[in-house]
């Protein structure tokens, strides 16, 4: 008679106390939820759209064609902005790791006291604008810009030097200087980790400092220089402020086409297979990359 | 031996300094170019003004831009906190199946280009017959957002002890007070920092404001939208300028409440996740 059968709520409770992987999951799923309602379910979308013919505003045919990706991947136009993104990220992830190597070295072995002021000088940049990260190099290249200005306010040159902005250089040299704060933390953090008695081992052993270098500290390194190319190399193949800023029409990349398509070219479909098989092109790269860094590190050792 | 240490030591040392100088300088080219009296943005600087701050304080269009920013600040800094809190509790508390992969997927927004994220949001919001605005421009922010909230949680809740959560319940306390009276307080520094950090984030993000608003601009909007104009340029620079000292001391604010009791938090953690 006293014995009441539990409510739902008790069981189902009782049920998640029994199963605390399920109640992790629970307490992550709003979080988990969002994130597929906004990234997934959207990119979803787009891979569907990128297989439909736009018709007209806003209307589409639906029936379902592979034109598109045809077109992403033989047009030359695409071509070339393809080739161009890849070689200007390829570039700006090799001079940014380059750079923040020995910054980062520095930042681990020679600073004793006050790492962390050194670690939060170098990091603080990246939470400023990156727009207006972007927009200096506009003020310091452009034609009546610093350099130009200054170099002829000083008598060194006559007239403007038109070379400096709207080229693959300059957006080269303004994305290395926008990510270079993103290269210096993982490389830091990966030479910060060596086991200090593995260096001294291998002093003992009659290493040189060069060799010591090679054969110990950069294979152990790599891990961080890794992830720095991983987290440089593939934003900075679509970006879009920096082309549209200091590229000119010979800096253009492809985030430039896919903006296009969307926006005045109006071909929302090809937007799409355009903006997918990018992402596909630099997926397969990092993972060739990633596995190749990989054996080459583990054959070494 | 022990002189060649120091030789390294010096050179490298100077590198350092020299890699600061050209992280920082061509940023400071702004606010420099801000107080020039000129409209051209070149040198010989021609004497200092203010008047580029007092046109751009006038500008009406400029106070919605940064009303518009605030409110898409503030409700993508709470919101993708709490996720980041729900996030960040149920990783460090749970051992999860395939959670690895989990979080992969929660941390990918970091690295897909944010215009294949914008597009994607905007394909989907158009096809629902949804309409562009500060609400989608915030979908957007808190997807970008999350990750950063959940890694700067996460350490906080990897560096509490956890006996004190089971003294509390051995204390007789039940799950939900030993939350708000022993975890709580604990995290709260962390909190902090990431509602700072998140906010910094989406008051300084351009390309989802970019193509997932309307008319109505948030300020980076407003800002890309004058630099067309060479006119208002001094304008734009003296905007940024005030932008940069805010982006700054609210960093700086957040990374004294992340180090705040925090010694042992990881300090590649903000990065590279």
């Amino acid at each position: 008679m006293n014995r009441r059968p539990p409510n739902p709520l008790e069981r189902l409770r009782a049920h998640l106390g029994r199963r605390p992987a399920l109640r992790g999951y629970l307490l992550l799923s709003p979080t988990l939820g969002l994130v597929g309602a906004l990234m997934c379910i959207p990119i979803l979308a787009m891979g569907v759209m990128s297989f439909w013919q736009q018709t007209g505003h806003m209307s589409f045919d639906m029936s379902g064609t592979l034109q598109n990706y045809v077109e992403a991947l033989t047009r030359d136009m695409y071509r070339v902005l393809f080739l161009r993104s890849l070689g200007i990220a390829g570039l700006t992830t090799l001079a940014t790791v380059v750079m923040a190597f020995p910054l980062a070295y520095f930042i681990a072995f020679y600073v004793k006291r006050h790492k962390m002021v050194w670690i939060i000088l170098v990091t603080l940049p990246f939470w400023t604008s990156y727009l207006l990260r972007v927009f200096a190099w506009k003020v310091i290249l452009g034609y009546n810009g610093a350099v130009n200005s200054g170099l002829m306010a000083l008598g060194v040159i006559g007239e403007p030097l038109t070379f400096l902005m709207y080229n693959p250089i300059a957006v080269v040299i303004t994305l290395t200087h926008a990510w270079a704060t993103v290269a210096i933390l993982p490389i830091y953090v990966s030479l910060e980790k060596i086991d200090r008695s593995v260096l001294e081992a291998a002093t003992d052993l009659g290493d040189s400092p060069f060799m010591r270098f090679i054969r110990v500290v950069l294979p152990l390194a790599l891990p961080g220089i890794l992830a720095a190319s991983v987290l440089i190399f593939i934003p900075t193949v679509g970006d879009y402020v920096t082309p549209s800023l200091v590229g000119g029409s010979d800096g253009y990349m492809i985030a430039n086409v896919i903006q296009f398509q969307f926006s005045r070219g109006s071909n929302w479909p090809s937007g799409a297979a355009i903006s997918l098989t990018s992402m596909t092109i630099v997926a397969v790269l990092v993972a060739v990359f990633a596995w190749s860094a990989r054996r080459l590190s583990g054959r070494k050792s | 031996m022990n002189r060649n240490m120091k030789l390294a030591a010096r050179i490298l040392g100077t590198y350092a300094v020299i890699y600061v100088a050209y992280l920082y300088l061509p940023v400071l080219f702004l606010p420099l170019f801000s107080f020039n009296d000129s409209i051209y943005i070149s040198f010989p600087l021609r004497g200092w003004t203010l008047k580029w701050y007092q046109i751009m304080l006038a500008n009406e269009a400029l106070h919605r831009a940064l009303m518009n920013s605030l409110k898409v600040g503030i409700t993508t800094a709470l919101i993708s906190t709490v996720l980041g809190i729900l996030g960040a509790r149920a990783v460090t508390r749970y051992r999860l199946p395939g959670q690895k992969p989990v979080v992969g997927v929660i941390m990918l927004p970091l690295v897909v280009p944010e215009i294949i994220l914008a597009m994607a949001l905007l394909i989907l919001i158009l096809r629902l017959g949804g309409s562009l605005g500060l609400v989608s421009i915030a979908a957007g922010h808190i997807l970008v957002c999350v990750p950063f909230a959940m890694v700067v949680l996460m350490s906080r809740f990897e560096g509490f002890d956890r006996s004190l959560e089971e003294a509390s319940h051995d204390l007789g306390e039940n799950a939900w007070w030993t939350f708000w009276r022993v975890t709580f307080p604990n995290v709260l520094p962390g909190i902090v920092a990431s509602l700072l950090l998140t906010f910094t984030i989406s008051f300084d993000e351009f390309i989802m404001a970019f193509f997932l608003g309307s008319t109505n601009p948030t300020l980076p909007v407003f800002m890309w939208n004058q630099l067309r104009f060479p006119k208002l340029l001094p304008g734009v620079l003296a905007l940024g300028a005030c932008i940069l000292i805010a982006s700054v001391f609210i960093v700086l604010l957040a990374e004294w409440f992340r180090r705040r009791n925090n010694s042992d938090a990881q300090t590649g953690d903000m990065i590279i996740g």
